[in-house]
Formats: structure tokens, C-alpha cells, sequence
């Protein structure tokens, strides 16, 4: 390995060496806020060290990592979700009992499997960081071990993603069969000498295990539990940060490997996408909990990043690009009005629990109903800008089916987004409403949901500076 | 610039009524009566500017244009431009929004701050949407005008507000996401067929394209601002929507938005795709026609005051709709006349029947009766509207309906006929509305104060400008004769027969109808030198 092979993983040494950093520093001295605070500045350097390798790409650092302005693009994302992720558990870890500091020792953890995820080129890395996200994420949602939901859902979890995995490893392994390489590179020459039923039916059983993870239809059934057992800030990371890595990934196996080759799996990828859609904006109308309606609307916004990854081409990595930023904003201020929203020994999460909040607590209330909106496509948030670019992307390729499936299940998605909304701001509030009204906003996550609000309109109102840098990053991939 | 501080200017407005709100009551109204009253203004001063605008501008009808990049990866600009057509929507914008901030004054008691909040917003969206020449920014305030309105239903609504408010965002946001897809295949055929991506319109305009891509495309556009004109079937949010709306939600539902609809059909769906339109024209004709009887029958049957006033709203807009799809200057001509009559006729109705609720509440007409005698100035003037909005001559909206028919004529004689039956239960409806709410016997007891003078001074300005456009019509028929005449349609038309011979046409119109409908040629100056 040359300097500067190494050099480029900084970002990945970075978040390693904090997590080890903090566990020992935990094994002396167990002090919450001084945990935090190594967290995010942790996360702060690395940070600073993808700006700092951005200059030196791309390089190939070793066989299994590739690191391109894609992948830090990703990083970025990743990293900036988890640091918001960590300073809004703070307020919500403060009022529960037990041991607070592993919670963020897992968390690095996750986000260095995240980031290996998205710099994958080769089946070794992609295993290894797949494991690492989903080991870390097995002990986040099972952290607050009281409760029993919470319980459930951890193992619900860990059940099915081990299940999905082992579909995973086989399809990797009749891959290898085929081709004998794990590089993606490699796979794309074979696909191009014609169909092959190995690799065919490999990447068919990929698609089954990543399908898991990307919770689109029928691999989905464990979401709403999940997301509902979970506590409200590890919900936000499962949904953004762990879907987001893989279908980074995804989208980077699919250009590489030149899946788009063959047409019966892009059918099948066509046909999940618009069962996602469809399933996850109908089932979500039934839902009377918050956590649970964005559950399914996560399933259906799957759906829609899938129609961008279908589309192909420079148009479609840079709607992918813009749609998952767009998504990782709202669903982290979704989960993070919840998290505020969240005193007692259990999540604030059935719908009627926040009516009236609009007239008792404006501001939370405000952003709420801003990111509701922003999921629904509705002009001055980012997620308006990314359901276009979207839209934009599979017209031009003439996914006509496609395009009108997402605009039709999109209207039927508006409606729980308004329901939710329309009970926000409809009286009169319950007594755990009221209750629920009365707590204080921790700084750190009043902070974030305010950048994060800001950030949403910013780019749904002036989006060029995002879309130049997802131009010179994501779009060059190749 | 100043198209941009025209919408500048009710956003602002808007942020501060809000903010207002916690020193005291008055403020929000007061500010957002005078942020419209400074656009009122500025638009005024445009209009009179307006032919020496044109002469100057040297491009067409537009008389002013602001252009931004915006999202320039994408061929997407903040570009606003204005010409005859737009600078009168935007004049009915800002005289019914002051309407509504006025018509509110007493019935908006809660939440002062986010109710002016929002109805400035709307009112945004909408000068927004009439003066985007990009599409994209044409769509981004399409929807922008949702989500206030949304709130103006859905929080100081009447009982089934909630119902309604949905149903009237699902409706429109189904049709805006349809024409977003029709916007997209537009900026894909255009990019495909002449190398330069871009959602300007004067650059889409003129796309080369097949019949069959042209006819989708021509839909999908219709379909959206159908859902919002309404023209049947697309209309079943209507009355749901304008009878749970607060007052000042009903005008500016009644009196603005179904207006951005018909002014998608002017502006977009016409001049983009003349041949599609050609060929569908008819069935666009049948459903206007359809619009008019369905609604006037619905409308006779309602006991509801305030539904029956919606749906009057799809009878009138069926004429909107038929002038629209006449393609010939006098149809144009009536279905502009038509907006901007029927946007000041209802929505004087709609106050009419909010300061009714106000004082009795309620809206049922059986509850009512001989309401003349106890309210004679309510009574006097909910006469005059109901008449004007029956089409009586010397009021405006007869000139629009009048030139819509006379438009019609000229391409069939049979749904002329039909549409005809529609003024006949235009008069039916209206007067059995002021026989059953404000004469016959007295079905309760009712004793209520008459109107305030706040009220009749807003009553007495809008009927002056019903009888002003009633018997003068020119100088609005003036200011849209050439936006209109540039319409690819038309000019199509204009080609075909000699200039003498439109003279002849027209005088003969003049003769039969002692209205001079159309204008181009009183100043032939400015259009050698164009």
C-alpha cells in the first residue's frame, strides 16, 4: 500500500479511532457529556479529513476500497447524519436510567460500517461493512433493554438480517462461481459476454439481501416494527444512514457491475420498485403511529430512489444523489421532533398523542409538519427538488410506468402526510398531549432540528450549490 | 424588478402580519391590507403605463420581464414576465385580496397572525403563478398556493373542514404532479429535438413534436388546469372546498384560484400545442357545456346558501372553459371578460353569504326567508349580484358570456344552443336564491343588524366595478387584445383572412352587438411598429 492509499481512508481511521478511543476512555471514567462531547468531535474530524482527501481522488486503496468523490460524498452524508443523530440522543438519553456511553461507541461504530459500505468496490468490503452496520445496529435498537418492544424489535431485526444475509453470502458466492473475482469491475465483463443463469441467479439473491436492508416490497415486514420499537433517534439512523449506505452501494454495484445489462433483472427491480410504491403509501394510510406511518412512507420513498437507480445514467446519479440528501433532512427532523417529543418510558408515537401540538408547541410542531411536507414532494423543501429531479430522471429515460406509478402513489402518500398534519393542528390535545407539550427542548436537538429546518428550505429554494457538488462527486461515477 | 417586488412585497407582508400577531390584534390586518395595497398600486400604475410600455418593450405583448438564473444545470430560471393578460390577473389578484383581508375583519377572531399569514401566502403563490414564464417556477408556485389554502380551510373552516381540505389538496396535487409530468416530457422532446434543455417558455414554445407526443403532453396539462378551472368530472372538490372555507377562503378559491386554471389554458396549453388543441377542442367544448348545465342544475338544488354559490362557480367557469376553446379573439376576449367578472361577482356573493353566516349561523336556506325586511341593504345588494351573475346586461358578466357565445357561434351553433339554457337557469337559480334566503314568508325570527358601513363601502366599490365593466368594457378588452392575438391560434387565423376582411367582421360584430369587442386595430401605430 502506497502513503497515499492510506492516506484516502483517513476518514475511516478517523471514526475507528474514536470509537476505540471512547470505549477505553469509558472503561475509566463513565462521564455522559464528556462521551458526547469526544463523540462529535470525532465525528467533527472526520469530517474534516474527507475534506481534507477530497483533493487526492480518485484512488483505489487496495483491491477492496475504492475511494472517489462518490464515496466521500456518501461519507459526508453519513457522517453529518450521525452527528445529528448523537447530539439529539443526548437530550433523550439524559431522562432514561441505566449506562448511557456505549450507546455512542455502537453509533461510531455503525457510521465506520456505513462509510466502508459506500467505498466498497469488492464483495469482501461489502460483507465486512454490511456486518458491521447491522451487528452495531442489532445492539442500538435493543439499547434501552427494558422495554420489551424494543426487545422485540432487536430481535425481529437480528433474525431477519441474518436470514437476508446468509441469502447474501450465497449470492456472492455463486457470483464467484461465475466469475471467479468478488470485484464488481470484473463482473461487468461477464455480463456483457451474455446472460448467465450463476450470475443471474447470484445477483437475484443480492438483490433479495439488499432488498432487506432497503426494506422495499416484499422484503419489508420488519420496518414498522422495528421503527416502532426502536427508540425515536436509532429509528432516524436505521432509516438514513443504514438505508442510505446500501443503496449507495446498490446504486454503485449496479453502474459497475453493469446490471442494467440485463433486462429480466432490471424488470424485477422495476416491478420491487413499483410494489414498494404502491405497498408502502397504501399501508402507511392505515397507521394510526407516527413512527410506523413513517416506516411505510420510508418503504414507498425506497420505491422512488429505486425508479432514479432504473433510470441510469448521469441525470439519474444526480437525482439519487440530491433525493437521498432530501431524504436523510426530513427523516432525521422527522424522528428528531419525536425524539423531543419523547419524555416517558415510552416513545411519543400514537397519532392522537399530538394533537394540538401546533398551537401548544409552534415551533416543534412547525418543523414537523415542514418535513411532512418536504416528504410529500411539496414545493420550498428539499424533498420538492428531489421528487423532480427524480421525476426528471425516469422521463428522460422513459420509465413511463414507473413515473406515473410514483405520481399517483405520491397523491395517495399525501394523504397521511395531511392527516398527520391536520391533527397536529386540530384540538383538543390529549392528557399525554399535554404532558408531552410541558417538556423542554434540550439545547443540542433544538440546534439540530433548526439546522437541519433550515437546510431543508435552503435547498428547496436555492438547490445549485448542492447540485454543482453532487455534479463534480456522484455523477462522475462510472 | 417590479414584477419581482409584486411578489415580494405580499411575502413580506405575510412574514410580518405573522409576527405581528403578538403585540396586538390589528396589526396583522393592517399590514396586510396595505402590503396589497402598495402591489395595488404598483399593478395600477403598470396598467396605466401599459401602452407605452408596449411600444417601448419591443417584444411581443410583454410588457416587462425579470430574468435569474435559478437552477442553471437544470435550464431552470427565476423568470418572471408580464404581459396584457397577466397584469389583469394580477390586478384581480390584489383587489379580491384586499376584499378578503376586509371580509375577514370581524368573522377572523383566532390565530390572527397565521390566518394573514396564509392568505398572503396564497395570494404569493397566485401573482406568482400568473407572472412565471419558466414552467418549473410556474409549477413551484402552482403548488406554493396549496399548502395556505390548505390551512385556511382546515384550521378556521366551517364543520367539515377537515374532509374538505384534503379533498381539495389531493384533487390539485394529483393534477399539478400530472402536469409536471407533462412539463418533463416537454423539456425531454424539446432537448431531444433541438439540442437545448430548458423549461423557458418562449423557448418551448414552437416545439417540434409528433401528433401523438403532442396530444399526451396536451393532456396531461389539460387535466391539471381542468381539475382547477373545474371543468366536469374533475370538479367534486369544488363545493366541498369553497363551502368549509372561511369568507375570505371562498373568494380567493372562487375568485383567484379556479382563475389560474383558466389562465393555464391561455398561456400554456393554446399556444404549446395548437394542433392537439385543434383536434380536441370539441370535446373540451362538450365538457364546458356540461359544466354549465351540471352546475346550474346542482346549483338550483342546493339548500345550502353558500353551496349553492360554488356551484354557480362550475356553471360560469363552463363558460371560461367554452370561450377558451373557441380559439377565436371574441371567445378569448369573453373568457377573460368572464374571469375577471365572475371573480368579482362571486366572490361578492361569497362575503354576502359569510356576513349572512355571521350574523344567523347558519347557511340553510330553509332556515331563511324574508330576511329583506329586517336587512334591506343585505337584501338590495345580494340582488345586484345575483343578477349580475345571472348575466344581466349593463353588468359585466354579460359582456363575457355574451362574447363567449357570440365565439362559440361561429364554430357550432349547437352547443351556442346549448350553452344558451344555461343563462336561462343562470336567472332561474340566482332568483329563487333571493326568493328563498331574502323574500317570502319568514321561516325564523330572525333580527339582525344590516350590513356595517365597512361592509357596504367594500359591497359599493366591487358593484361600481361590475357596472363600470359592464358599460365600459374596452379598456380590460384592450389591455388582453394582444396578449391574446399572439396566441399561435389565433394568429393562425389572422393569416387566413385578409385584413379587410377582419375589419368587415368585426363591424359587423359592432353593429349586431353595439359593443366593440375587439381592440387591435384602434392603434395601428403600435402594431406597424411591432
Amino acid at each position: 500500500m502506497t502513503p497515499v492509499e492510506i492516506t484516502v481512508l483517513l476518514p475511516i481511521i478517523v471514526l475507528s479511532g474514536a470509537a476505540v478511543l471512547i470505549m477505553l476512555v469509558i472503561a475509566f471514567y463513565r462521564h455522559h457529556l464528556l462521551t458526547v462531547v469526544m463523540t462529535v468531535v470525532g465525528l467533527a474530524l472526520a469530517l474534516i479529513a474527507i475534506g481534507f482527501v477530497g483533493p487526492m481522488l480518485p484512488v483505489q486503496s487496495t483491491p477492496l476500497l475504492i475511494v472517489d468523490g462518490y464515496a466521500i460524498f456518501f461519507m459526508a452524508l453519513i457522517v453529518a447524519a450521525c452527528l445529528a443523530v448523537a447530539l439529539m440522543s443526548y437530550g433523550y438519553l439524559c431522562g432514561r436510567e441505566g449506562h448511557q456511553e456505549e450507546y455512542y461507541v455502537v453509533l461510531l461504530l455503525a457510521s465506520v460500517g456505513a462509510a466502508v459500505l459506500v467505498c466498497s468496490s469488492h464483495f469482501a468490503s461489502f460483507f465486512l461493512g454490511l456486518e458491521i452496520l447491522g451487528v452495531s445496529l442489532y445492539v442500538l435498537i435493543g439499547y434501552p433493554r427494558r422495554s420489551a418492544l424494543c426487545i422485540e424489535a432487536a430481535v425481529k431485526y437480528l433474525i431477519l438480517a441474518a436470514t437476508s444475509d446468509a441469502f447474501l453470502l450465497f449470492g456472492m458466492a455463486l457470483i464467484y462461481g461465475q466469475t471467479g473475482s468478488l470485484q464488481f469491475q470484473r463482473i461487468a465483463a461477464v455480463w456483457a459476454n451474455g446472460n448467465s443463469a450463476f450470475l443471474l441467479a447470484g445477483t437475484a439473491l443480492l438483490i433479495t439481501g439488499i432488498g432487506f436492508k432497503l426494506s422495499l416490497v416484499p422484503f419489508h415486514m420488519w420496518t414498522p416494527d422495528v421503527y416502532e420499537g426502536a427508540a425515536a433517534p436509532v429509528a432516524g439512523f436505521v432509516a438514513t444512514v443504514s438505508k442510505g449506505a446500501v443503496f449507495a452501494l446498490l446504486l454503485r454495484y449496479f453502474m459497475r457491475a453493469n446490471v442494467g445489462a440485463s433486462a429480466g433483472l432490471v424488470t424485477v427491480l422495476g416491478i420491487i420498485a413499483l410494489a414498494s410504491m404502491v405497498v408502502g403509501n397504501l399501508l402507511a394510510l392505515l397507521q394510526n403511529n407516527l413512527k410506523r406511518i413513517l416506516a411505510y412512507s420510508s418503504i414507498a420513498h425506497m420505491g422512488y430512489l429505486l425508479v432514479a437507480l432504473l433510470a441510469s445514467g448521469p441525470l439519474a446519479l444526480a437525482a439519487a444523489g440530491y433525493y437521498l440528501v432530501a431524504y436523510f433532512i426530513t427523516i432525521l427532523g422527522a424522528f428528531g421532533v419525536i425524539t423531543v417529543f419523547s419524555g416517558g418510558e415510552r416513545d411519543t408515537d400514537l397519532l392522537e398523542d399530538y394533537r394540538g401540538l401546533g398551537w401548544k408547541r409552534p415551533w416543534l410542531a412547525g418543523i414537523l409538519a415542514a418535513m411532512l411536507l418536504s416528504l410529500a414532494g411539496i414545493p420550498l423543501t428539499a424533498g420538492f427538488i428531489g421528487k423532480f429531479y427524480v421525476l426528471a430522471a425516469g422521463v428522460g429515460s422513459s420509465l413511463l410506468i414507473l413515473v406515473l406509478a410514483l405520481v399517483l402513489t405520491s397523491v395517495v402518500g399525501l394523504f397521511y402526510y395531511l392527516r398527520v398534519i391536520m391533527t397536529l393542528y386540530s384540538l383538543p390535545t390529549t392528557a399525554k398531549g399535554e404532558s408531552v407539550a410541558a417538556l423542554e427542548t434540550p439545547l443540542a436537538a433544538g440546534v439540530v432540528l433548526f439546522a437541519l429546518t433550515a437546510l431543508l428550505v435552503w435547498l428547496g429554494v436555492y438547490p445549485t450549490p448542492l447540485m454543482r457538488l453532487i455534479e463534480i462527486t456522484v455523477a462522475r461515477l462510472s | 424588478m417590479t414584477l419581482v417586488w409584486l411578489i415580494i412585497i405580499p411575502f413580506v407582508g405575510a412574514v410580518f402580519a405573522w409576527i405581528s400577531a403578538r403585540w396586538s390584534s390589528r396589526w396583522p390586518r393592517w399590514i396586510a391590507v396595505s402590503a396589497l395595497a402598495v402591489d395595488l398600486v404598483i399593478a395600477l400604475n403598470l396598467w396605466v403605463q401599459y401602452p407605452a410600455a408596449l411600444a417601448y418593450a419591443g417584444r411581443g405583448p410583454w410588457i416587462a420581464d425579470f430574468s435569474y438564473p435559478w437552477m442553471p444545470q437544470l435550464g431552470i430560471g427565476f423568470h418572471l414576465a408580464m404581459d396584457g393578460l397577466s397584469l389583469l390577473m394580477v390586478l384581480l389578484t390584489v383587489s379580491l385580496g384586499i376584499a378578503s383581508v376586509i371580509c375577514s375583519w370581524t368573522e377572523i377572531q383566532e390565530r390572527l397572525g397565521f390566518f394573514h399569514f396564509n392568505l398572503l401566502a396564497v395570494l404569493t403563490g397566485i401573482i406568482g403563478v400568473f407572472l412565471a414564464v419558466d414552467l418549473i417556477l410556474f409549477y413551484f408556485f402552482w403548488e406554493l398556493m396549496l399548502v395556505p389554502m390548505y390551512f385556511l380551510i382546515a384550521v378556521w373552516g366551517h364543520e367539515n373542514r377537515a374532509h374538505a381540505a384534503i379533498k381539495f389538496f389531493i384533487f390539485t396535487q394529483f393534477g399539478g404532479l400530472l402536469m409536471l409530468l407533462a412539463i418533463l416530457g416537454l423539456y425531454f422532446v424539446h432537448g431531444a429535438g433541438t439540442g437545448a434543455y430548458s423549461f423557458d417558455y418562449f423557448e418551448l414554445l414552437n416545439t417540434p413534436m409528433t401528433p401523438v407526443t403532442s396530444m399526451w403532453l396536451m393532456l396531461g396539462l389539460f387535466v391539471a388546469f381542468a381539475v382547477k378551472l373545474p371543468a366536469v368530472p374533475f370538479h367534486p372538490w369544488l363545493p366541498d372546498a369553497h363551502t368549509e372555507a372561511p369568507t375570505a377562503g371562498s373568494v380567493i378559491l372562487a375568485g383567484l384560484l379556479l382563475k389560474t386554471g383558466a389562465y393555464g389554458f391561455l398561456r400554456f396549453v393554446l399556444p404549446f400545442f395548437p394542433e392537439s388543441v385543434e383536434i380536441f377542442a370539441p370535446t373540451a367544448m362538450i365538457l364546458a357545456v356540461a359544466g354549465i348545465l351540471y352546475g346550474a342544475f346542482l346549483a338550483f338544488a342546493q339548500t345550502d346558501l353558500k353551496r349553492l354559490v360554488a356551484y354557480t362557480s362550475v356553471s360560469h367557469l363552463g363558460f371560461v372553459l367554452l370561450g377558451v376553446f373557441d380559439r377565436n379573439e371574441l371567445g378569448l376576449q369573453g373568457a377573460v371578460m368572464q374571469m375577471i367578472c365572475h371573480g368579482f361577482s362571486t366572490g361578492a356573493l361569497f362575503i354576502l353569504v359569510g356576513s349572512l353566516q355571521e350574523r344567523i349561523h347558519t347557511r340553510d336556506m330553509n332556515r331563511m326567508g324574508g330576511l329583506w325586511s329586517t336587512a334591506p341593504t343585505m337584501g338590495g345588494i345580494g340582488l345586484f349580484f345575483a343578477l349580475a351573475s345571472l348575466g344581466l346586461p349593463g353588468l359585466g358578466n354579460f359582456v363575457g358570456e355574451f362574447l363567449v357565445l357570440l365565439g362559440t357561434y361561429e364554430k357550432s351553433v349547437f352547443i351556442t344552443a346549448l350553452a344558451v339554457v344555461g343563462l336561462v337557469l343562470a336567472a332561474v337559480y340566482s332568483l329563487s336564491m333571493i326568493l328563498r334566503a331574502f323574500q317570502g314568508p319568514k321561516a325564523e325570527d330572525w333580527r339582525i343588524p344590516d350590513l356595517s358601513i365597512r361592509e357596504t363601502a367594500l359591497m359599493g366599490v366591487m358593484t361600481a366595478i361590475l357596472i363600470w365593466l359592464g358599460l365600459f368594457p374596452q379598456p380590460v378588452l384592450n389591455t388582453a387584445a394582444d396578449a391574446l392575438k399572439n396566441l399561435p391560434t389565433y394568429t393562425a387565423r389572422a393569416h387566413t383572412t385578409s385584413p379587410e376582411q377582419e375589419v368587415r367582421e368585426r363591424d359587423s360584430v359592432a353593429l349586431e352587438t353595439g359593443i366593440v369587442p375587439v381592440t387591435g386595430f384602434k392603434r395601428p401605430d403600435q402594431r406597424k411598429q411591432r
